[in-house]
C-alpha cells in the first residue's frame, strides 16, 4: 500500500477583471451591451447637466454687492437673494422686533431638541412645558400686546416665519383632533363612527385650495357678524380641518396594527375604555405612527405654499412678489432656486429622520 | 340580587352610556349646523345676496383662455362650470398618463443593476419629491416657458410644429366624410379582440391548448382599420399652423399654462409613483422569483406571471391615492391662470356673481364625486385581486 500525499495547491486569484475597480465597473456599469449603452447615456446626461449647473450656481456666480449692477458675471446673481434675505425670512415684520421671532423659534428649537435627543433628563416636564406654556409665550412674542411688547398685526407676518408658523400650528392642533377622529372611526358606536367617516372622507376628498377658498370666503358668512377673523386665522382653521383628516388616517393605521390581544388583555384586567385607550393602545399606536406623522408634516410643510393663492405672504409668495421690483427684474430663477433649496433641505432631512425613526422604533409586533 | 341591580346606575350600563354619548354628539352637531345656518341666513339677508342656483343660467360675460367645447362670453355661468370641469379633467387625464409612464420607468430604474442608472433615478426622486408642487409649477411657467422665443423666432420641427412663448402649435387632423367607418371598424375590432381573449382563456383552461393572441389583436386593431381607411379613400387631412402677423393661426394650440401645469404635475406625482412601484417590487419575496425559475419559467414569464401580479397588489392602492392627489393638485392651476374648475368657477364666476356658498359647494362636490368614485372602483378592484388566505 502506498500512501499518496497531495499538498493542496493554493487557490487561484480571481481574474483581474472581476475584482477591484475594474471588477466593480464591469459588474455595475458594463455587465451587458444594453447596460453599457444605458451607462453611456447616463454619463452624457450628467455631463450635460451637472457642470453647467455647478458653474451657474457657484463658480461664475456673484455673491457680493447691493444692486443689480454688481451682478456682472454670467452665473447666478445671489446678490438678489442676499439683499432681500431679511424680507424672505420675516416678511414685513418690523426689523426692530426681529429678536422676538428669533427668540421664539430658538426656544422651540431647544425644546424640540431636548425631546428628540436621547438621555436628556426630565423629558415629561419639558414636554408639558412645550405643549401648555410654549404656545402662550410664542403668542405674546409673535403678536405682542402685553409685557410692553408692541402689537405686530398678522398681515405683517410673512416669509419663512409665516411658513413655519402655519405648518407647526396646523400640525399641533390637527394631532389631537386626528386622534379623536381615528378613535371615533374605530368606535363601536354607529353614529360616532359614521360622523367620523363623513368628516374624514369629506376633507380628504377635496383639494386644499378649495378648503382655503372656503375658509376665506365662507367663514365670515357662517359666523356672527361681530366675530372678526383675520386672514391668517381663517387660513389656519382651513388647514387644521384638512390636516386633521389626514392625521386621523395615519393614527388609524397605528390603531389597526395593535394586536387584538392587547385589547383583550386590558379588558381582562378590568380597565375601562378610556384607560385602555390612554394607557395601553395609544402609547403603542402613536409610537408606531411617528414616521407617518412626520411624513404628513412634510406634506403639510410643502402645502403651506398654497396660502399665497388667498393672499398670505409665505416664503414663496414673498419671493414671487420680489420679482416684480423694477430694480431687480429677471432674477426669477435665482429666487426659485433659493426657495426650492430651503424646502428641499428641510423636507429631505425630515424624511431621513423619519426613516431613521422607523428603523429605531421597529420593535413592535412584527414576528 | 334585586338589591344589587337597584344600585347599578344607568351610566354604568355600557348600552345606555353609548346611547347617551351618541345623542349628545348628534345634539352638538345639530346645534353647530343650526348656529351656522342661522348666521348664514342673517348675513346673506344683510348683504342682500339671494340664494339658489338661478345664476347658472345668467349670461357670463367673460372669455376663457382654453375651452374644449365652444364657449363665448354670451354663454351662461352654467357653461363656465362645464368648461372648467372639462379643462380639469383634461389636465388630470394627461397628467395621470405621463406620471404613470415616468413613475414606472423611474421606479424600475431605481432597482436597476446598473449602478449609475439607479443613482440617477434616486436623485430624480429625492429632488422633485421634496420641493413643493406650487413652486415647481411657478418654475416651469415663469422661469422656463417665459424664456422661450417670441412667435417670429419660434423653434420649429420641420414646419409642422412650432414652439414659442405663446405656446406649442401642432398640426390639427381634419376628418372628412367616411372617417366614421374607420372609427367604427376600430371599435368593433377591440370588441372582437376581447371576445377572442375570453375564448382563448377558456380554451386554455379546458384543453391546455395555447393561442397567441398578439397576432390576431394586431391584425384586428391596427391592420383592419388601416385597410378600411385606404378603402374609403384616406378621409383625413392635416391643417398646419401658419405664422400670420404676430402669431400662428390654424392647427392645435397648447397654451403654456397647460404645458407648465402638466410638466409639474407629472414630474412631481411620478416621484411618488416611482416609490410605490419600487416598494411593490421589493415586497415580492425573492423566494417567489427563485421558485418560479426553479420551475423552469423563462425570465419574462417569471416577471409576467409571478412578480408583477404580486407587486400590483402593493402598487395599486398607492397608485390610486397618487392619482387622486394628482386630480386634486390640478386645482393649483388657478395660481398660473390655467382655466380649470377652481380658476374659472370658484375664481372668476364667484367674483362675478358673489354666490359663494353655491359655487364652493358645487366645486367641492365635483372633487368629492371624483375622489369617491375612483376610490370605490379601486376598492372593488382591490377586493378582486386580494390575496385569498387559507
Amino acid at each position: 500500500m502506498t500512501v499518496h500525499i497531495t499538498t493542496p495547491t493554493a487557490d487561484k486569484a480571481p481574474p483581474a477583471s472581476s475584482v477591484g475597480v475594474m471588477g466593480w465597473l464591469r459588474k455595475n456599469l458594463f455587465s451587458s451591451a444594453t447596460n453599457s449603452i444605458f451607462t453611456l447615456i447616463g454619463l452624457v446626461l450628467i455631463y450635460k447637466i451637472v457642470p453647467p449647473a455647478l458653474n451657474w450656481a457657484f463658480f461664475t456666480a456673484d455673491w457680493v454687492g447691493s444692486t443689480k449692477g454688481d451682478c456682472t458675471s454670467e452665473g447666478a446673481c445671489w446678490v438678489f437673494v442676499i439683499v432681500r434675505i431679511k424680507q424672505f425670512l420675516f416678511g414685513f415684520y418690523p426689523p426692530s422686533e426681529y429678536w422676538r421671532v428669533i427668540t421664539s423659534f430658538s426656544l422651540v428649537g431647544v425644546l424640540v431638541a431636548w425631546l428628540l435627543i436621547e438621555r436628556t433628563p426630565k423629558k415629561g416636564l419639558v414636554a408639558a412645558f412645550t405643549v401648555f406654556c410654549y404656545p402662550i409665550i410664542a403668542y405674546f412674542l409673535f403678536y405682542g400686546g402685553s409685557f410692553g411688547l408692541p402689537v405686530v398685526e398678522t398681515h405683517k407676518w410673512g416669509g419663512l416665519m409665516l411658513t413655519l408658523i402655519l405648518a407647526t400650528i396646523g400640525m399641533f392642533c390637527a394631532l389631537p383632533i386626528g386622534i379623536i377622529l381615528a378613535l371615533g372611526r374605530r368606535s363601536s358606536m354607529p353614529i360616532a363612527k359614521t360622523m367620523s367617516i363623513i368628516f374624514i372622507e369629506f376633507w380628504r376628498g377635496v383639494p386644499l385650495i378649495t378648503v382655503l377658498f372656503m375658509s376665506s370666503v365662507m367663514l365670515p358668512i357662517f359666523m356672527p357678524e361681530t366675530w372678526q377673523f383675520d386672514k391668517l386665522l381663517r387660513a389656519l382653521i382651513g388647514i387644521i380641518f384638512f390636516q386633521s383628516a389626514y392625521m386621523a388616517e395615519v393614527v388609524r393605521g397605528g390603531l389597526q396594527a395593535i394586536p387584538r390581544g392587547q385589547y383583550e388583555a386590558a379588558e381582562a384586567l378590568g380597565l375601562s375604555y378610556w384607560k385602555t385607550t390612554f394607557f395601553i393602545i395609544l402609547p403603542q399606536a402613536l409610537k408606531m405612527v411617528i414616521p407617518g406623522i412626520v411624513n404628513t408634516f412634510i406634506a403639510l410643510f410643502k402645502d403651506t405654499t398654497l396660502v399665497l393663492i388667498i393672499g398670505l405672504f409665505d416664503l414663496l409668495a414673498v419671493v414671487q412678489a420680489a420679482f416684480a421690483d423694477p430694480k431687480w427684474l429677471g432674477f426669477s430663477v435665482e429666487g426659485y432656486v433659493f426657495v426650492a433649496s430651503v424646502y428641499w433641505v428641510s423636507c429631505f432631512s425630515m424624511s431621513r429622520y423619519s426613516q431613521h425613526l422607523e428603523k429605531k422604533l421597529n420593535t413592535g409586533h412584527a414576528r | 340580587m334585586s338589591k344589587s341591580s337597584k344600585k347599578q346606575f344607568w351610566w354604568n350600563n355600557a348600552q345606555y352610556r353609548s346611547l347617551f354619548f351618541q345623542v349628545l354628539l348628534v345634539a352638538m352637531v345639530a346645534g353647530f349646523f343650526w348656529f351656522i345656518g342661522s348666521n348664514t341666513l342673517h348675513n346673506l339677508e344683510k348683504r342682500g345676496i339671494s340664494t339658489g342656483f338661478a345664476f347658472l343660467s345668467q349670461k357670463s360675460g367673460f372669455g376663457i383662455l382654453q375651452s374644449l367645447i365652444p364657449f363665448t362670453d354670451a354663454d351662461s355661468f352654467g357653461r363656465t362650470f362645464l368648461v372648467g370641469l372639462l379643462n380639469t379633467l383634461l389636465v388630470s387625464v394627461l397628467g395621470v398618463i405621463f406620471a404613470t409612464v415616468i413613475g414606472f420607468t423611474m421606479g424600475i430604474a431605481r432597482l436597476s443593476n446598473n449602478w449609475l442608472i439607479a443613482k440617477i433615478a434616486t436623485v430624480y426622486v429625492e429632488i422633485f419629491r421634496n420641493i413643493p408642487l406650487l413652486l415647481q409649477i411657478f418654475f416651469w411657467y415663469f422661469a422656463v416657458l417665459r424664456a422661450l422665443p417670441s412667435p417670429r423666432q419660434s423653434w420649429s420641427a420641420g414646419e409642422l410644429a412650432f414652439v414659442n412663448i405663446r405656446g406649442l402649435y401642432l398640426p390639427q387632423p381634419l376628418f372628412d366624410d367616411g372617417f366614421g367607418y374607420v372609427g367604427w371598424t376600430f371599435v368593433l375590432a377591440i370588441v372582437a379582440t376581447v371576445v377572442i381573449a375570453r375564448w382563448r382563456k377558456k380554451r386554455q383552461e379546458e384543453t391546455g391548448q395555447q393561442f397567441n393572441i398578439w397576432g390576431a389583436a394586431f391584425g384586428l386593431i391596427i391592420v383592419l382599420p388601416l385597410l378600411v381607411f385606404f378603402a374609403v379613400g384616406s378621409p383625413l387631412s392635416w391643417e398646419l399652423p401658419v405664422l400670420k402677423g404676430f402669431n400662428f393661426r390654424g392647427g392645435v394650440t397648447i397654451i403654456p399654462e397647460l404645458t407648465a401645469l402638466l410638466l409639474a404635475l407629472s414630474i412631481y406625482t411620478a416621484t411618488f409613483i416611482a416609490e410605490a412601484v419600487r416598494s411593490g417590487i421589493l415586497a415580492v419575496n425573492s423566494g417567489q422569483t427563485e421558485a418560479a425559475s426553479a420551475l423552469g419559467l423563462h425570465k419574462s414569464k417569471v416577471l409576467k406571471l409571478v412578480v408583477i401580479p404580486q407587486a400590483m397588489r402593493v402598487i395599486i392602492p398607492q397608485l390610486t391615492s397618487q392619482y387622486l392627489n394628482l386630480v386634486k393638485n390640478s386645482s393649483l392651476a388657478t395660481a398660473i391662470g390655467y382655466p380649470d374648475l377652481v380658476a374659472v368657477f370658484a375664481g372668476t364666476t364667484l367674483n362675478q356673481t358673489g354666490q359663494a356658498i353655491e359655487i364652493i359647494a358645487m366645486t367641492m362636490g365635483v372633487y368629492l364625486t371624483i375622489s369617491l368614485t375612483i376610490s370605490a372602483i379601486m376598492n372593488w378592484y382591490n377586493k378582486k385581486i386580494m390575496l385569498v388566505e387559507r
